[in-house]
C-alpha cells in the first residue's frame, strides 16, 4: 500500500474513533431522553436526530459549510471564540459526522433503553439506589448489546462516508482525505491496484462488522 | 383500636393518608394501621391495592399525600415533603421477581446492601441466606432459577436493606401452587423472626388467611374495612368479599399428639380441636382455618356423631348471605369469633338468637401449611 493510502487510513480510523466516542457521550443522554419523555417534543427532536438517515450527504454537507463558514452561527461562535473557522480542518469534519452518523448511535442506545422498561429501575430504587447510580449499575449494562451495536454502527457508518467529506473537508492530505475520498483519487488517477488495496479493505471491513453484529445480538439477548 | 391510638401518639404506627384521582379511578385511603406484624392489603384486582401500595413506596405520588413511618415522615404534601423512593427505608418484591439479569443472585443480593450505610445493617447475608434457604444459588444467574427461586432471592435481596417497612405486592401471585407452598413457610419464619413490619397485598383469602395478623379490606380505591384478622374476617357485613371462603382463622398450638389414632390435638382459647396427625413439635403455634360452610350448630351436644369437634359456644348475631336460602350465623366460643352458614330453614328451626348457647359442629379445620 502507497503512503497516500495508508494516511488516508490513518485518518479514516482517527476520525471514525473520535466521532464514535463522542457519539456515545452526546447520543447516550439523548436516548435516554427520547426513551423516557412524555413531551410533546418527542417526535420533533426524534424527526432532527433522524434527519442524516434520509437526507442527501450533499445536503448535510452543505449547509454545515454555511454553518461553519465566515457568516454562519457556528462560524461566528468558533470565530468568537478564537478558534478561526471550521471547514476544511479536522475538528469541522468530526463535527459533521458526528451529527451525520447520530442516528445510527441513538437509535439503538433507544431502543434498549425502551426495551428494559420501569422495572428494573424501580427495583434499584426500592434497593436504595439513586438516578445516576442506577444508570450506571443497572441500566448501562442491561443495554450493553445496545450500547455494542451503537459504537459498531457508528463507526462504520463514519468510515463510509463520502459526500458530507468532500463537502466540508474537500481533500487535503492528512487532514480531510479519508479512505473514501482517496479512493475516488486513485480511481480518477487510474490507479486502479491501489484503490482495489482500499476499496477491497472496506469491502472485508464492512464483511466483519456486519457479522460481528448479527454474531452479537443472539448471543447477548440469551445470555 | 386503643393500641393504634397509643402508637399513633408515641410516633408509631402506620399512617398512611392518600388521595390521587386517575381516570376512570380514585384512590382514597385514610389507614392508621399497628407498627408491627403483618398487614394484608386484600381486595379484588382493580380495586387499588397495588396502586397503594406503589404510592407508599414513592414508586407513585399521589399528589395530596401523607405518609409517615413509625415516627418518620416520608410524604407530606402539605408541607412539600416527598422522600424518593430510592431514600425511602423500604423493601419491595414485586409480583414478578426483578431480580438483576446481568449479576448473579450475591451480587443480585449485595445491591440493596452494600447502599445502606454498615451502622444501619440489622439483617446479615447470611441470615437472610439461610431465612430464605437460598445457599445453593448463590453463583447461580437469575435466567437459570425457577419462579419460586427468583422469589425467594427477591424477598432475601429486599431483608438485606434492613428495612423499615416491607412491602410484598403480591409475591406468590405468579407462581403455581407447588411453587407458592415453597414459598410460605418461609414468609411465615420471615413473620416469626423478624421485627419488621410487612404490607402485603394479596387477594387470595388462603395467603391472607394464613400470614396476615392485621387485615385491609379495599375495593374500587377506598378502605372498606380495616382490624385484626380475626375480628375482621368474622365480621357479617364483609363476607361478601370472601363469598364461598368466608370463615374465621384461628391460632392454636399444638397441645398433644394421639400416635394410636393418628390424630393431633390443637388448643385454642375457645377450646380444642382435632385433627389428622401433624408433623410439628408439641407446643408450636399453628394457625388453622374454618370455613362457615364447615360449621353446623345443634341446640344439645349430639352423642352419636362422626363429628369429633363439637364446641361450646353463644350466637351473637346473624346475618343474611348472597345465596338467599343460607344465613351466616356469627358465634362466640370462650372470646374467639367463630362463624357459620346455615340454611335460613334451619335458623328459624332452631330459633336462633343474640345470646342462644348453642353447640357448633366442625366439619373440618384447614390446616394453613
Amino acid at each position: 500500500m502507497d503512503a497516500a493510502s495508508l494516511g488516508a487510513v490513518q485518518l479514516t480510523l482517527k476520525l471514525a474513533t473520535a466521532v464514535t466516542a463522542l457519539l456515545l457521550v452526546i447520543g447516550t443522554p439523548i436516548a435516554w431522553w427520547l426513551a423516557r419523555t412524555r413531551s410533546k417534543l418527542k417526535a420533533l427532536v426524534g424527526a432532527i436526530v433522524s434527519l442524516p438517515l434520509v437526507l442527501p450527504p450533499t445536503v448535510l454537507g452543505f449547509y454545515m459549510l454555511l454553518a461553519m463558514g465566515p457568516h454562519g452561527a457556528i462560524g461566528h461562535l468558533t470565530q468568537f471564540l478564537g478558534l478561526g473557522l471550521l471547514p476544511f480542518t479536522f475538528p469541522g469534519l468530526v463535527i459533521t459526522s458526528v451529527i451525520y452518523s447520530m442516528p445510527f448511535v441513538v437509535q439503538p442506545i433507544q431502543n434498549a433503553f425502551t426495551a428494559l422498561g420501569e422495572r428494573p429501575l424501580e427495583a434499584a430504587a426500592t434497593l436504595r439506589a439513586g438516578p445516576w447510580d442506577t444508570f450506571f449499575s443497572v441500566v448501562v449494562p442491561l443495554a450493553r448489546p445496545g450500547f455494542i451495536t451503537a459504537a459498531i454502527l457508528g463507526f462504520a457508518h463514519t468510515v463510509g462516508e463520502f459526500g458530507v467529506v468532500l463537502m466540508i473537508g474537500g481533500n487535503i492530505p492528512g487532514k480531510t482525505r479519508v479512505i473514501s475520498v482517496q479512493i475516488y483519487d486513485h480511481v480518477e488517477a487510474m490507479e486502479y491496484t491501489q484503490a482495489h488495496w482500499l476499496a477491497g479493505g472496506m469491502v472485508l471491513f464492512s464483511f466483519l462488522v456486519l457479522l460481528a453484529l448479527y454474531s452479537l445480538q443472539p448471543a447477548t439477548r440469551g445470555h | 383500636m386503643d393500641t393504634e391510638a397509643a402508637e399513633s401518639a408515641a410516633g408509631g404506627g402506620i399512617r398512611i393518608a392518600l388521595r390521587q384521582i386517575y381516570p376512570g379511578f380514585s384512590l382514597q385511603v385514610d389507614l392508621h394501621l399497628p407498627g408491627s406484624g403483618v398487614t394484608a392489603l386484600f381486595g379484588h384486582s382493580g380495586s387499588g391495592k397495588t396502586t397503594l401500595l406503589r404510592c407508599v413506596a414513592g414508586l407513585e405520588h399521589a399528589p395530596a399525600g401523607f405518609l409517615k413511618i413509625n415516627g418518620q415522615v416520608w410524604q407530606d404534601d402539605a408541607k412539600g415533603v416527598f422522600l424518593p423512593t430510592y431514600r425511602r427505608p423500604l423493601g419491595y418484591v414485586f409480583q414478578e421477581a426483578s431480580l438483576f439479569e446481568h449479576l448473579t443472585v450475591t451480587r443480585n443480593l449485595d445491591f440493596g446492601q452494600r447502599r445502606v450505610p454498615r451502622e444501619s445493617r440489622r439483617v446479615s447475608l447470611d441470615h437472610a441466606i439461610s431465612l430464605l434457604g437460598i445457599e445453593h444459588l448463590l453463583d447461580r444467574r437469575p435466567a437459570s432459577l425457577s419462579g419460586g427461586e427468583r422469589q425467594r432471592v427477591a424477598i432475601a435481596r429486599a431483608l438485606l436493606t434492613s428495612p423499615s417497612l416491607l412491602l410484598l405486592d403480591e409475591p406468590l401471585a405468579a407462581l403455581d401452587l407447588a411453587r407458592k407452598r415453597e414459598i410460605v413457610p418461609y414468609l411465615e419464619r420471615l413473620h416469626d423472626e423478624l421485627d419488621i413490619p410487612v404490607l402485603y397485598v394479596s387477594h387470595s383469602p388462603d395467603e391472607v388467611a394464613q400470614l396476615a395478623d392485621h387485615l385491609v379490606l379495599m375495593a374500587n380505591g377506598s378502605v372498606v374495612a380495616h382490624g385484626p384478622l380475626q375480628e375482621t374476617l368474622a365480621r357479617l357485613d364483609l363476607t361478601a368479599a370472601f363469598a364461598d371462603d368466608a370463615g374465621v382463622v384461628l391460632d392454636t398450638i399444638v397441645a398433644a399428639h394421639d400416635d394410636s389414632d393418628e390424630l393431633s390435638r390443637l388448643d385454642f382459647a375457645g377450646g380444642s380441636l382435632f385433627v389428622a396427625r401433624r408433623p410439628e413439635a408439641i407446643g408450636r403455634r399453628l394457625r388453622c382455618r374454618v370455613h362457615a360452610r364447615d360449621v353446623s350448630l345443634t341446640l344439645e351436644r349430639a352423642g352419636h356423631t362422626s363429628i369429633m369437634n363439637i364446641l361450646p359456644a353463644t350466637v351473637v348475631d346473624i346475618g343474611p348471605l348472597e345465596s338467599p336460602g343460607h344465613v351466616l350465623v356469627r358465634l362466640q366460643a370462650n372470646g374467639t369469633p367463630l362463624l357459620a352458614r346455615i340454611t335460613r330453614r334451619s335458623s328459624r328451626a332452631l330459633n336462633l338468637g343474640p345470646g342462644l348457647p348453642v353447640w357448633a359442629q366442625v366439619k373440618a379445620v384447614a390446616l394453613l401449611d
